[in-house]
């Protein structure tokens, strides 16, 4: 599988010319990203562009209707979704999320929600949480599997501005000190550009006629494909 | 002893209330209400599949429950339309097939206000049996897809993300129900099956800091009203299941109301 790549020994995905449609209609297409140890991937670009469906092709959430997904065997990844929606009559307390799949030591997971600012908490009930603390619960949920591979839906959504600052900086440092990968979905340009090694940028797709079953060359709609910015 | 009806109909409630304590806790959470009266409306159809089968009566509403079941499943991911109108069309579409095939046999004597509302003369020692190993199989299995349940509750996607398989857990969840729908039949009926799984979850939804202490809180308070309602209906001769609802309800409603006072004496110290 790893040579079928053709690429660097560190690869962690590798998505080719990947597109999803839904009803006839593509939601994003021509989309080509590879993550490696240690980079930090963005993709980037505006409401409805595709980015989370995008993310969850490259985890395999959904099937691709065309290109290829390429994961190395047993990865493991560190999933924070978008939005949680915990339906409120489900008691749930902070450790017991740090916990949510798996079982770890009460140290693995003083240490963890330490490593996310998030140290001092206790074990309150998760309803209680601001927005900004359990984005970072959901961050230390992820970190606890010591992931090769992270992967964050818009982390600084419903985040204030010093907050989203601060968000970034803990994920880029917890991206040196495990060396891992992370591919990050942003609407935000600056985060993009900031600290990502390469940027995936999403173009809303209009031109194609959703009748045709033609694919176009990408070159023919430089909108419609996914350009490496940098 | 299990020669007297009550007694009978005192240990498959309990029996019952055992399971539907952690099973409706998950309807709450998951917001699976209108799930599970679809598979209770499906009950009468189970009806028509004994008649036609000559099978036990629980037997056959578990196989038609079963077969809703599967049918949710297979066409809500089809994303055909809204899973409210494909579970209406379900619950509705298997009662009316039922009631049709029932009446096609005019001379059969069903006693349908039993099945509607429950009816405590109707477990037999048979029945019994059937309850307890099918409830306690039905904990064996519960035991056994928790975490993988409670990680679909939280998100789906999540628990996929991290090797689970949430469309199969949420299967055998959906099996466990159409067995409780077929065990509750005679004890409470087909009609308030879902407030016996409901109402003890949500009265000790407060009480609760995890989902298991929930589920067994919510356990314990089912026990109780079941014994409760069946004391109700044995002595004022009321109908059983209706008993045993407004028994939970009045429950709730002590709890709800307990929980406001002590909120207002706590607050008046300050």
């Amino acid at each position: 599988m790893r040579q079928d790549t053709g690429t660097e020994h560190n690869q962690l995905v590798s998505a080719t010319d990947i597109g999803v449609s839904r009803g006839g209609r593509w939601i994003f297409r021509h989309v080509d990203l590879q993550v490696s140890k240690g980079d930090l991937v963005s993709i980037f670009g505006a409401n409805g562009a595709g980015k989370t469906t995008c993310l969850k092709a490259v985890l395999g959430l959904i099937d691709c209707d065309e290109g290829k997904v390429w994961r190395v065997p047993k990865l493991v990844v560190g999933y924070v979704p978008q939005r949680l929606a915990v339906n409120p009559t489900l008691p749930f307390t902070v450790r017991r999320m740090v916990n949510l799949v798996g079982h770890f030591s009460d140290t693995e997971v003083d240490a963890t929600l330490k490593a996310v600012g998030l140290g001092r908490l206790g074990d309150p009930q998760i309803s209680t949480l601001s927005g900004g603390e359990f984005q970072r619960l959901l961050l230390a949920r992820a970190l606890i599997h010591n992931p090769d591979l992270l992967v964050l839906d818009e982390p600084s959504q419903g985040v204030d501005v010093a907050g989203s600052d601060v968000l970034m900086e803990l994920i880029n440092g917890i991206r040196k000190k495990l060396n891992c990968g992370v591919l990050m979905v942003s609407h935000d340009l600056k985060v993009a550009i900031d600290i990502a090694s390469d940027v995936v940028v999403l173009v809303p797709h209009e031109h194609d006629d959703p009748a045709s079953s033609q694919p176009f060359p990408p070159q023919e709609h430089p909108g419609d494909t996914a350009v490496p910015a940098f | 002893m299990l020669g007297d009806f009550f007694v009978r109909a005192l240990l498959a409630g309990i029996g019952l209330a055992v399971v539907a304590g952690p099973l409706g806790c998950f309807i709450v959470w998951r917001r699976l209400a209108y799930f599970g009266e679809t598979i209770a409306h499906s009950a009468l159809l189970g009806v028509a599949f004994s008649v036609l089968a000559n099978l036990d009566l629980m037997v056959g509403i578990f196989a038609a429950a079963s077969i809703v079941v599967l049918l949710v499943h297979v066409l809500d991911s089809q994303e055909l339309m809204p899973v409210d109108s494909l579970l209406g069309l379900l619950a509705h579409g298997s009662l009316a097939i039922g009631l049709v095939i029932l009446s096609f046999f005019p001379s059969l004597r069903i006693d349908l206000h039993g099945l509607l509302f429950g009816n405590i003369l109707a477990v037999s020692k048979q029945d019994l049996l059937v309850i307890w190993l099918g409830g306690a199989a039905a904990i064996a299995v519960l035991w056994c897809i928790w975490r993988p349940l409670v990680a679909a509750t939280i998100d789906e996607e999540l628990a996929k993300v991290s090797g689970m398989k949430p469309e199969r857990t949420k299967l055998i969840f959906g099996i466990l129900l159409a067995a409780v729908v077929a065990a509750a039949i005679k004890i409470v009926g087909v009609l308030l099956i879902v407030a016996l799984l409901i109402i003890p979850a949500v009265t000790m939804k407060p009480f609760s800091v995890n989902p298991e202490s929930m589920a067994a809180r919510a356990s314990v308070m089912g026990i109780l009203v079941v014994v409760g309602g069946l004391f109700l209906s044995s002595r004022a001769d009321t109908p059983t299941g209706p008993s045993i609802v407004v028994i939970a309800l009045f429950v709730f409603a002590m709890t709800r109301i307990g929980m406001k006072l002590f909120q207002v004496a706590n607050h008046g110290k300050r």
